[in-house]
This record gives C-alpha cells, structure tokens and sequence, in this order.
C-alpha cells in the first residue's frame, strides 16, 4: 500500500474518511430527526454516499494495482438501484399504517394503483378508500 | 500511512453509526422505524465488512460484501411488504375473484 504514489494515497484517504463521515451523518439524522419520513429521507441519501465512497475508495486501490475492480463496482451499482426501491416500499408501509407526519396529515392516496398517483384528496375523502391488502 | 489512518477514522465511524442504527432500533416507535433501522444497519455492515477487507487486502470480502447487501434488500422488501399488504408474495388474487 505504501508503494502507492503520494496524491493517490491522498485520494484513497479522502475518499475513505468522506465515505465513514457520511455514514455517521446517515446514522445521527436517523436517530435524531422528528417523524418517520424525515429519519427516511437521511440514511437513504447519507448511508449509499457513504458506502459508495468506501467502494470508490476500495476500486481506485484495485485500480491502482491494475485489477478491474469489478466487484466494488458491482456492489456500488447494486446499492444505488436498490436504496430507492426499499426506501419507497418504507414509505409506503408508513403511509399504510397512518404514520404522523410533522407536515401535517398525509394527502389519502390510493398506493396500490400504479400510475394513478394525482393528488387529488378532494375526489376521494378520507375513510373512503376501498380497503387494501386483501 | 495515510490510508492506514484513514481507515481507522473510517471504522470508528461506521462502527459509531452502526450503535445509532441499533439505538434508533431499540426505541423506534412503529414498525416501520424499526425496519428502516434494520435497513440502516444492514448497510453499516456492508460499509464495515468493505473496510475490513481493505484492511487485509482482500478481494474475498467483497464477495461476502455483495451478498450481504443482497439479503439486505430481501429482507427490507420482503418486511416492509409485509407490513403494508400483510403478505410478502402475493397470492390468491385468481381465486379471490369471483
């Protein structure tokens, strides 16, 4: 590691020190936020920076000793298609079981229907919604 | 040297944030934040097996690195599916219709 030229090494520490602080930002806004989907909203973000830049970090290493470095990046891709995905299954679960918010009642959306997502609270009062998850 | 220290800031870290994530587990007030933090931890794990395996200059861990994120990810979906429709895999739809 240390055969490594000195603004790489730099670029490697960079990217390891940015990737672990990120993650401890994740971690603190999940703990200390308000209501559930402000504690969504942080380690989503903060948590797949933080490990993208541990893997950044763990491929240039791999780059710079001329490997491919193929399965950090396998993984970097894998995290950033599926963070959203169960982020916005979280919300939905949240949204089904009538979390509070700190910006006031959630709009009654029908979350099953695919493509149907206008926000139109005054069509459909609350109470109304056919019952779900049958 | 410098990535030595870079990598010990880098664990404490992530090893920190992990106890958040299992404190938040602990006192999380519904469901969902409960998951959410078993989400946040899985990812921690992820962070913390990657800096082991730059530790010890192995490609090995990251192998186990792309499976736990995998399990990671069912397990996230596979739960908050389960708390917003009470099932994870959807069946009986054809013989529910009349």
């Amino acid at each position: 590691m240390t055969q490594l030229p000195l603004w790489l090494q730099g670029l490697v520490a960079l990217l390891l020190v940015t990737g672990g602080l990120f993650t401890l930002v994740g971690a603190i806004g999940l703990l200390r936020f308000g209501d559930f989907y402000m504690r969504l909203h942080a380690p989503t973000k903060a948590s797949t920076l933080g490990v993208g830049g541990v893997l950044l970090a763990a491929m240039v290493l791999a780059w710079a000793r001329g490997e491919w470095g193929l399965q950090p990046l396998l993984i970097t891709l894998f995290l950033f298609i599926t963070a959203p995905v169960s982020a916005h299954l979280l919300a939905q679960a949240a949204l089904h079981l009538g979390l509070p918010s700190q910006a006031g009642p959630a709009p009654d959306l029908p979350i099953d229907a695919p493509g149907d997502a206008s926000v139109d609270a005054s069509v459909d009062p609350p109470g109304a919604t056919p019952p779900r998850g049958d | 040297m410098i990535i030595e220290w870079a990598l010990h800031v880098a664990t404490v870290a992530v090893a920190l944030a992990a106890l958040l994530c299992a404190l938040r587990l602990w006192r999380g007030p519904s469901v969902a934040d409960r998951i959410l933090a078993l989400d946040t931890l899985t990812i921690n794990a992820v962070a913390l097996v990657g800096l082991l395996g730059l530790r010890w200059q192995t490609a090995l861990l990251f192998e186990a690195v792309l499976i736990i994120a995998l399990l990671g990810f069912v397990a996230t979906v596979a739960l908050a599916r389960f708390v917003a429709r009470g099932d994870v895999i959807e069946q009986g739809h054809e013989q529910g219709q009349p």
